[in-house]
């Protein structure tokens, strides 16, 4: 079966209109919690870790079932209509990926030089100027935690499928179309297609990088 | 800065974009992989959308999920092939009417060197019984589909149970993978003739059994019930199955072609074929 362009650009902006609102979602929500992590002490703080650590390798069919035992009709939420929605799709994969934000910001902002806040504090910086600082000594490790997030949604099938329902022209993202059409034996154009998310993939992370870029050249201009 | 400005401006396109997406009346369907994957729905729809204005978006699974999603509530409409267990969704008040659409018909198809020697067998059941004793591998789709039912019922008419056997594959998988699977392997496998001529070109198979009554496979379409669900939106769905049993309905499936093949056949308003 041929795969006419509009198909192509129709998966294209939903995987990538998707995959930037759930980022941003996260990072809207992670970094904060990620800041807040690194910074306090508290007893089963190891154990939170590790369990965050544990849900970087959560199965995303698992956060799909998950969500779509939440939103069903039958489901307590089933009154919003979110099942096979491009939002169910949002919900599922901040879910998902929440836990990569909070913990490679909290890991960044950990391993920033204790130095720097302590100067802060003598210059007579308050606790939110403190924490500003440690999370700009921090920007390129949250940075980088933005790109793994991003990484790992934009090639994620099992919260797509399970709670999108991989709808023509609705909900079909690249990797169900491209799940799809290896189901149909489309061998060929389900790597095209792959080929497509990979060069997508590599467009925002140029934007990303070119962010970073920028960020440090001001802090250069700023130290002068 | 501009970098960042660039971020935003494209984040909000892209929002502007997806909620421009959802059309004002559109209607949940729950399908098969067959008729999804073999380019009907692709061919029905638009004009079924052009004549009514009522939007379509499908959700193509096997029968059996298909069905558990009507019963869920989680869709309006479902179009699948499985006649006992629609009968049950039938008898537990999921739908007032299941409606015969259309209908096509399974095949058994095989290696070419078909080592089980099922070639010509008209007998659908003698055709299984054949593969067991030979142990030649056998791909099931092992997900409850229409397909994996009549499988299923086949066995057991057979007497046989292929479960655990090491010739018996379960893949649990949409039936062009499962053709492809079989192709691989160069194992047995039971199709709707529809999905098999979608892929066929890309398949080192061919029909080795056909023209059994027992392969006779027959597509219904149910709307889910708003005595169930309220929201079901159920005056748009009824309008769906009222134009696919309607004459404009009927010459649309019969015009659909595959490989300059007719897939579905489509069946008249009070017609009982088989069964």
């Amino acid at each position: 079966m041929v795969f006419q362009m509009h198909e192509i650009f129709s998966a294209v902006r939903l995987s990538l209109c998707v995959g930037v609102i759930s980022t941003a979602l996260c990072a809207l929500v992670g970094i904060p919690a990620g800041c807040i992590l690194a910074a306090v002490t508290f007893r089963g703080k190891r154990l939170v870790l590790c369990v965050l650590n544990t849900l970087l390798s959560i199965p995303t069919v698992v956060v799909g079932l998950l969500v779509y035992s939440m939103i069903c009709r039958r489901s307590p939420l089933g009154f919003m209509d979110l099942l096979f929605t491009p939002s169910a799709i949002v919900i599922g994969q901040v879910l998902l990926a929440l836990p990569i934000m909070v913990l490679f910001t909290c890991t960044a902002v950990s391993a920033v030089d204790k130095a720097a806040a302590e100067t802060a504090i003598t210059l007579g910086a308050g606790r939110f100027a403190t924490a500003m600082v440690a999370i700009s000594e921090a920007r390129t490790g949250i940075l980088a935690a933005v790109a793994a997030t991003f990484g790992r949604l934009i090639g994620e099938v099992g919260v797509s499928m399970i709670v999108g329902g991989n709808i023509w022209g609705y909900t079909r993202t690249m990797t169900t179309a491209i799940a799809l059409e290896t189901a149909k034996g489309e061998f060929a154009v389900a790597v095209k297609l792959g080929g497509i998310l990979l060069i997508m993939s590599l467009g925002v992370n140029m934007v990303l990088q070119s962010l970073k870029g920028s960020l440090r050249l001001r802090t250069v201009e700023e130290r002068r | 800065m501009s970098a960042k400005a660039a971020v935003v401006a494209t984040a909000l396109a892209l929002m502007a974009g997806a909620s421009t997406a959802a059309e004002p009346r559109t209607i949940k369907m729950a399908t098969t992989t067959s008729t999804e994957n073999s380019g009907l729905l692709a061919y029905l729809l638009p004009q079924f959308t052009k004549a009514t204005g009522i939007g379509i978006h499908v959700i193509a699974v096997g029968s059996g999920a298909a069905l558990k999603l009507g019963e869920n509530g989680d869709v309006d409409v479902v179009l699948s092939h499985s006649p006992a267990a629609e009968r049950e969704f039938v008898a537990k008040g999921y739908t007032r009417e299941r409606r015969e659409v259309m209908y096509n018909d399974f095949v058994v198809v095989g290696p070419k060197s078909d080592t089980a020697g099922i070639a010509g067998q008209t007998n659908a059941v003698a055709a299984f019984k054949r593969i067991a004793d030979a142990g030649a591998a056998f791909v099931s789709r092992g997900d409850d589909s229409g397909t994996h039912a009549k499988e299923k019922d086949l066995w057991k008419t057979a007497g046989i149970a292929p479960r655990g056997n090491g010739w018996y594959i379960e893949a649990g998988q949409g039936m062009e993978a499962v053709l492809v699977m079989a192709s691989e392997k160069g194992a047995y496998t039971l199709t709707d003739r529809g999905s098999y001529i979608a892929v066929e070109n890309k398949l080192q198979l061919s029909i080795l059994s056909e023209g059994d009554p027992a392969l006779f496979n027959l597509y219904a379409v149910m709307v889910v019930s708003p005595d169930k669900y309220p929201k079901v939106k159920a005056t748009e769905a009824g309008k769906f199955v009222d134009w696919l049993t309607s004459d404009a309905g009927r010459q649309a499936i019969s015009g659909f072609r595959k490989n300059g093949r007719q897939l579905f056949f489509p069946l008249g308003n009070k017609a009982a074929i088989g069964n």
